[in-house]
């Protein structure tokens, strides 16, 4: 029996596709997933991602903790309601999911965690935490939905109190604030302005109805993975998992290597790693007709690879992908479709942002 | 509850037929087909005068979610594509039983057409 999120009755209203995604009854789309897409690139959409895990950590020692669980350093959060996007590695360097941490206060720290790998990531988070007495505690109270699109601040900004206005005012990317009834972030995953927010179960169909009210278009599943794509950012399951290690993910950037002397989880095998080298994780184009898929195998300068991400691009009208291939890749590349080799160009993992190509 | 005109013939595998008499016959995806498959990206058609048996894949339709084989469903011989869908692949999604069709077939052995499925036929085997 798949999990619903409280906003079920209005996807269900508004005529969504509703597929089983790991275990929740979520939408793929409410007719076209394209549309969806070009709503959130050039006005707003909202996404329902109730099903993601919000665990809260508190703890005289959570900072402490946090430093030694995740490769990004929760040093960098200095100021409350500052955020911080991480991978939660194993001792191997694998990557147990990616998250994002945000800096409540000095004695309580939030994260949002993936929902298909919610049961692992609290188990692992509850074995470590012991150790430094923090206690960990899900917040299955609440819904999470994500405005996103050049237009959504905007739109978000008529539904709210002046005190919740006063609270989002002039809040840089990468932010969460609590706002009355709302944990407001200023983060997302489509590339666009916007906000994720968190609210309690029992407001949302009413906050959703509002968003709708105020023109903010439903956006599905479909729209979320072709935005996320376009705008370069992994996909947990698909562009990296245990078996992967963030240098072989795009996820170099979220390392902390300093201090050299902090020690955290699976650093020392990420040492070993970049000393080794490891593959890399770059972007496809490919501007003739067809479609890159996940699992396709990639040829480059020194051995091939496979794309782990691959997609239709409505914002440019060609296809584009994330292939983790080897280092030594040049500018092209070949792709096996079908059992046909075609060649497709090399770039960096970022495609659009903000509306605007970036390649 | 997909439409499914009652005037044509289908395939189990989503593709249906309709005779323009002389023993042309226009193909192209059904309504619950293209549902399955989602926003459709590209349609690579096959080349007018090709000659194609019952069963071959001879075009593929491909969305945002996947890439899908399209098979003829009688044989003949290729008389017409549509082209029109090389710029607008999404006519599949509005309308398959009308501007989004793919090719036209001048079948070689009519007596195929009695092996396909009927509309009440098909609507089981989707039912299924």
């Amino acid at each position: 029996m798949a999990q619903q999120t409280v906003l079920i009755g209005k996807h269900l209203e508004a005529g969504a596709k509703v597929v089983d995604f790991h275990g929740w009854d979520m939408p793929l789309h409410y007719g076209s997933q394209i549309e969806e897409h070009h709503a959130v690139r050039t006005d707003a959409g909202m996404f329902d991602v109730s099903h993601m895990t919000i665990v809260d950590l508190t703890g005289a020692r959570t900072r402490e903790f946090l430093r030694y669980l995740v490769a990004n350093d929760v040093a960098k959060l200095t100021t409350p309601g500052k955020a911080l996007y991480t991978g939660m590695l194993n001792e191997a360097g694998g990557v147990i999911d990616d998250l994002i941490v945000y800096f409540m206060t000095e004695n309580f720290f939030r994260l949002v965690v993936n929902s298909a790998t919610r049961e692992k990531d609290l188990a692992w988070i509850n074995a470590q935490a012991k150790a430094f007495d923090v206690n960990v505690t899900e917040r299955p109270e609440f819904a999470m939905i994500a405005v996103q699109g050049p237009n959504a601040k905007a739109k978000v900004a008529t539904l709210l109190s002046d005190e919740q206005k006063a609270a989002v005012a002039g809040m840089k990317p990468f932010f969460g604030v609590q706002a009355g009834n709302l944990f407001i972030a200023t983060t997302g995953y489509t590339g666009e302005d916007g906000y994720e927010i968190s609210l309690p179960n029992a407001d949302a169909a009413n906050f959703w109805q509002q968003l709708l009210d105020a023109g903010v278009k439903p956006a599905g599943l479909g729209a979320r993975d072709t935005l996320r794509l376009e705008a370069g950012m992994n996909l947990y399951g698909q562009d990296m998992d245990e078996t992967v290690s963030p240098l072989a993910a795009n996820m170099g950037w979220t390392i902390a290597w300093e201090p050299s002397d902090r020690n955290f989880i699976g650093r020392t095998a990420l040492e070993a790693q970049r000393a080794a080298g490891t593959f890399k994780l770059v972007g496809l184009v490919m501007e003739q007709k067809g479609v890159l898929r996940h699992g396709q195998k990639v040829l480059v300068a020194g051995g091939e690879g496979e794309i782990t991400s691959g997609t239709f691009s409505p914002t440019l009208g060609y296809s584009i992908a994330m292939a983790r291939v080897p280092a030594t890749v040049g500018d092209t590349a070949e792709v096996d479709i079908r059992g046909k080799l075609v060649p497709v160009q090399v770039v960096k993992p970022s495609f659009v942002r903000m509306g605007k190509k970036v390649i | 509850m997909s439409t499914i005109p009652q005037e044509l013939k289908y395939a189990s595998s989503h593709e249906w037929v309709r005779s323009e008499g002389n023993g042309v016959y226009t193909v192209g995806i059904t309504e619950h087909a293209q549902d399955l498959l989602g926003d459709m990206v590209f349609v690579e058609l096959p080349d007018v005068g090709d000659t194609v048996a019952q069963g071959d894949d001879v075009a593929v339709a491909e969305s945002v979610k996947a890439a899908s084989d399209i098979y003829a469903p009688i044989s003949g011989e290729i008389v017409a594509v549509n082209d029109a869908l090389n710029d607008s692949p999404e006519t599949v999604n509005s309308a398959p039983f009308g501007d989004g069709w793919m090719f036209q077939i001048k079948a070689s052995d009519e007596a195929e057409l009695a092996g396909l499925l009927d509309a009440a036929g098909y609507a089981a085997s989707i039912a299924e």
